[in-house]
């Protein structure tokens, strides 16, 4: 450790990126660290890594995916020791691959393995680490086309930065997501960053890429684990309550002519996003929901990511209840109807035929990222 | 002159308005509904040394203040009076007397438990006959040759009745002395011959169970009389001096919840194209139910002030009830006006806070007692 | 046996935040609070002390007024509390600051048998970094996202939530643990806790205190040893007026889902 000499920034070089795998499955946000990491790579003209940790038999199974999605190597470390997730052995390889090999950046995806392991890593490597980034840039001409587009900044500052700057800008949400902040490493190496799932996108699969691997000679022994795992098990995800939810797709007097079936396609509607379902006060005093899933002002207020209301027409005391929603999306038959004037999307049609659309499409959008 | 908290009191209200919202208000309208008791909140208020705030840690209490005690239930009653009532009245007319006027074994036996939040108190002085005119007791206790206490009669609207363990009862003694020959006993739920009698239906505080209390040859040990033999009256006046400044508490609850929330309401209620709050003849309302309310504060804190600084408060708490329970009646009553229909339909919680409101005229000394309280103590010098 | 809880008083982001006309966070027009994740901790730590009597200590770096917080969680029943505070320390990033709440809990001692509890992330910087920044200075083993806790002697056994399912990890004290919101329900402070909480000890550490420790050393702490820096800060553009959506057919649908996925919503 004490010979790790991070500030020599020259000495660094090269963008990699941890792949995360459970139980001998790649997780899927890995492959767009990748494709992201490829974009980085080619503006920075070097060589992107995978990084994969794993039981005996992991790079034979992934290396394939990870080259043909974009990396030009995969550094394969294989041991028992790093079959199942251990801070102490993942952060232990990394650590000492790191400091052996010496990239510029390293990117982590932001699961709650990858939020456990990063800060570890960079804490123990005596460099900078930037949680939950949304948006990465080395280029700046890039960076200043996104401040364009995602920020309020005046002309003059963006015109005013400096293109000549080589360190990677991570920016990521603060304050609950009210800010947005960029953040730089400029004095130490690597630049550290865990991504935030689902956000960035997956780019083209390459059959033709070359496979390459490099196997590294792990160096563990029991006394690097001061932890002991003793299960793992997978589980289905509880119900959200309504006010802690992400989104929430909600249901009022439009669903009266067949509540089964308007409830069923809320359901699902909120199922595609892990959401739950609330009612209006109508929906609730007409018996079709329990109380406990009132928005309004008699109900629970809501601040979800996304709230979808269906055949809610928005009288004062449902408004109340969830216009302070980040993104508000309503499907009513009645154009004149309030909740128009509160949505950031509205759509004018049958709620029984629109929202099976609405699911089609959500799906394929998932889909083609 | 610091009109300001202290820390502690800050402490204190900030613990009082999380409790508020996170316990209280979520089942306010229910209890009303139910006329239930909230045993689930006492419990937990048990828990976290409510009930007991302005005793000393010595005798089991929370070593708090009266302003602490008058916050609470202030807080709890901006959302539930049925809360606020429950609060005041165990600790001021429940465990007050026993701390006041009780021997060390007494407050051993019957004041630790009431004030570490393990049973609940009760205070039993009203009659069908005797109201306002409390002297006219007509429960009797007598002396027995071994000493005991043979005790008969009734006691009607009994806050807590039925659901406390320790009761503060008061009966003739020595009738010939009117006034001057009643005495104060404590009676436990389980004492033989006494029972509880027909559980009233009311306006308001529903929640909060008021019943009849029926004594048939209860014999009560030599232990139980409380304080001076034919002692009793100053002993029931000096507790409702202090119960009025809990009741003053709630009413300003009451009165400042009420507002809170019309004022919210104001805000998104819209009609001839405007929010309710553009309109002037609303506005001035507003302004006018604030200030009453802030008039209230002052009287209340300023009577708590004094009772925890020893200064004399009978006349500052008398103020202090009476004006804080006129301005909640106006107060809420001009509440349920500015909701308009809204304001009479019970899914709303305006119209119980107007319910809730007008027993703090009424009980712990009518408005008309409070003015001859202070008319009292202002023209006897 | 001690548990010592690392505490963050944080602006309250979770309601509507106010903005500058200069596109700037209006920080006063948030309350300040004990950071969600924190209070779990916290009661993680009075659970423990009510089945086995150990001391808890609440520690937090923070500007003067954080003492307020710290009496509020004696109040809750913590025995004492560190005040880490010194114009040395401010605008540290996690890096640095984990290195100095690493310093003070050394200097509170730490023994074998205790334990280290932070919350997972502040809701201000949302990093969830410090805890595990400060197990890696202690060289202590850690385990985050805690949704279940249970000691046995030294043995202490977590439940460590996924984002689909949970692993059970077993470690031995020393240890550091991650708390999340699904751990428990924080207790309020009593009446009680209120009227003792300012007389008991409140310790406050500056950069004199702690400055022998090598970990503080002013290269690596405070604004300019922080080794991340913040390049630029702005708001996103407000949101403007709604709009209708052309049709009710797939082809709207798909507009819609477009939009979604550009606000990263899906």
């Amino acid at each position: 450790m004490a010979d790790f000499n991070n500030t020599n920034l020259a000495d660094f070089s090269g963008i990699w990126v941890f792949c995360e795998q459970r139980q001998g499955k790649l997780q899927p946000t890995v492959l767009e660290l990748i494709s992201e990491g490829r974009k980085l790579a080619d503006d920075m003209g070097v060589e992107l890594c995978g990084l994969l940790l794993g039981g005996k038999g992991v790079g034979d199974a992934m290396a394939k995916d990870l080259c043909a999605y974009g990396a030009d190597k995969v550094l394969v470390c294989e041991d028992d020791k790093l079959e199942t997730y251990t801070t102490d052995a993942y952060a232990k390889v990394i650590c000492d691959t790191v400091m052996a090999k010496k990239p510029e950046i390293m990117l982590i995806a932001a699961t709650n393995i990858g939020r456990d392991l990063g800060p570890r890593c960079a804490a123990r490597l005596h460099t900078g680490l930037t949680a939950d980034c949304t948006h990465l840039d080395v280029d700046v001409e890039k960076y200043a086309a996104f401040l364009k587009e995602a920020s309020t900044l005046p002309q003059e500052q963006l015109d005013a930065l400096n293109r000549e700057d080589r360190n990677l800008k991570m920016t990521r949400p603060a304050f609950g997501g009210h800010l947005m902040a960029t953040i730089i490493c400029p004095r130490f190496r690597p630049q550290m960053a865990t991504v935030r799932p689902g956000v960035l996108k997956k780019g083209a699969y390459d059959d033709s890429k070359q496979v390459v691997t490099e196997a590294v000679a792990v160096n563990l022994s029991d006394s690097d684990l001061q932890t002991k795992v003793l299960e793992v098990i997978k589980e289905a995800k509880e119900l959200v309550d309504l006010t802690g939810a992400e989104v929430v797709v909600s249901v009022g007097r439009g669903i009266s002519k067949d509540v089964e079936g308007g409830i069923k396609l809320a359901e699902e509607l909120a199922a595609e996003f892990g959401g739950v379902v609330g009612g209006s006060r109508a929906a609730i005093d007409s018996g079709w929901l329990s109380a406990d899933h009132q928005v309004g002002q008699t109900g629970k207020t809501v601040h979800p990511k996304l709230y979808i209301a269906l055949g809610i027409s928005g009288a004062i005391q449902h408004k109340a209840g969830m216009q302070d929603s980040e993104c508000i999306v309503a499907v009513n038959k009645n154009d004149g109807a309030p909740i128009f004037d509160v949505a950031d999307y509205g759509i004018c049609g049958d709620l029984y035929k629109v929202v099976p659309l609405m699911i089609e499409a959500i799906k394929a959008a998932k889909a083609a990222k | 002159m610091d009109f300001r908290l202290t820390k502690e009191q800050e402490m204190m209200q900030k613990l009082c308005r999380e409790f508020a919202v996170n316990e209280v208000e979520p089942i306010a309208a229910e209890i009303d509904e139910q006329e239930r008791y909230p045993f689930e909140t006492v419990e937990k208020m048990r828990k976290l040394g409510m009930m007991g705030i302005q005793f000393p840690k010595e005798l089991g209490g929370s070593g708090g203040d009266t302003i602490c005690y008058s916050i609470a239930i202030e807080e709890a009653s901006k959302f539930c009076g049925t809360t606020g009532c429950i609060i005041s009245s165990h600790a001021t007319l429940g465990a007050w007397p026993i701390f006041k006027y009780g021997t060390p074994e007494q407050k051993e036996t019957w004041l630790r438990p009431l004030i570490s939040g393990q049973k609940t108190g009760a205070f039993g002085l009203t009659e069908p006959n005797a109201g306002t005119d409390s002297a006219a007791q007509q429960t009797v206790a007598v002396k027995q040759a071994d000493g005991t206490w043979l005790l008969n009669g009734s006691k009607v609207f009994i806050t807590g009745g039925g659901i406390a363990d320790t009761y503060v009862i008061f009966a003739m003694t020595d009738k010939a002395k009117g006034n001057k020959g009643i005495s104060a006993f404590i009676v436990d739920k389980n004492d033989e011959g006494f029972k509880i009698g027909k559980i009233e239906h009311k306006m308001g505080i529903r929640g909060s169970q008021t019943s009849e209390l029926i004594f048939e040859d209860v014999v009560l040990p030599a232990d139980r009389l409380l304080g001076k033999e034919n002692g009793g009256f100053k002993i029931a006046m000096t507790t409702l001096d202090g119960g009025r400044i809990g009741i003053a508490s709630q009413a300003l609850g009451l009165a400042q919840g009420a507002l809170d929330q019309a004022v919210k309401y104001m805000k998104e209620r819209v009609q001839f194209g405007k929010t309710l709050d553009k309109f002037q003849g609303l506005q001035w309302m507003v302004a006018d139910m604030a200030t009453k309310i802030e008039a209230a504060r002052l009287l209340v804190r300023r009577a708590a002030f004094n009772k925890d600084n020893g200064l004399p408060y009978t006349k500052e708490a008398a103020m202090a009830k009476l004006f804080a329970a006129e301005v909640a009646m106006d107060v809420t009553t001009k509440c349920v006006q500015l909701y308009g229909g809204y304001g009479y339909i019970r899914e709303y919680p305006m119209e119980r806070m107007m319910r809730d409101a007008k027993i703090t005229e009424i009980y712990e000394g009518t408005s008309q007692v409070q003015r001859m309280v202070i008319a009292g103590q202002i023209l006897r010098k | 046996m001690k548990v010592i809880v690392c505490v963050k008083q944080v602006p309250d982001t979770s309601g509507k935040v106010a903005v500058n006309p200069d596109g700037t966070l209006n920080r006063a027009s948030m309350a300040t609070i004990i950071n969600p994740d924190d209070k779990n901790a916290i009661e993680a730590a009075l659970a423990l002390k009510d089945a086995t009597g150990c001391e808890v200590v609440a520690v937090t770096m923070g500007p003067p007024p954080a003492e307020g917080m710290l009496r509020e969680l004696i109040a809750m029943g913590a025995d004492r509390g560190v005040l880490v505070s010194g114009r040395e320390f401010g605008g540290s990033d996690t890096f640095a600051t984990s290195q100095i709440l690493a310093a003070a809990i050394k200097k509170i001692g730490l023994d074998d048998d205790d334990i280290v509890m932070c919350g997972r992330q502040a809701i201000d910087g949302d990093t969830a970094q410090v805890g595990s920044q400060i197990a890696e200075k202690l060289n202590i083993p850690q385990i985050s996202y805690a949704a279940q806790i249970t000691k046995d002697g030294k043995k202490v056994t977590v439940k460590r939530m996924l984002e689909d399912g949970y692993m059970t990890i077993e470690t031995q004290t020393p240890c550091l643990l991650t708390c999340i919101k699904e751990l428990n329900t924080p207790r309020y402070m009593s009446v009680g806790g209120i009227f003792e909480c300012y007389s008991k000890p409140v310790d406050v550490y500056d950069y004199n205190t702690l400055k022998d420790d090598p970990l503080i050393d002013p290269a690596t702490i405070g604004l300019k040893g922080s080794p991340t820096n913040i390049f630029k800060s702005f708001t996103p553009p407000q949101k403007g007026q709604g709009r209708m959506l052309d049709g009710a057919d797939r082809a709207t649908c798909d507009e819609l889902a477009a939009e979604l996925l550009k606000k990263h919503i899906i």
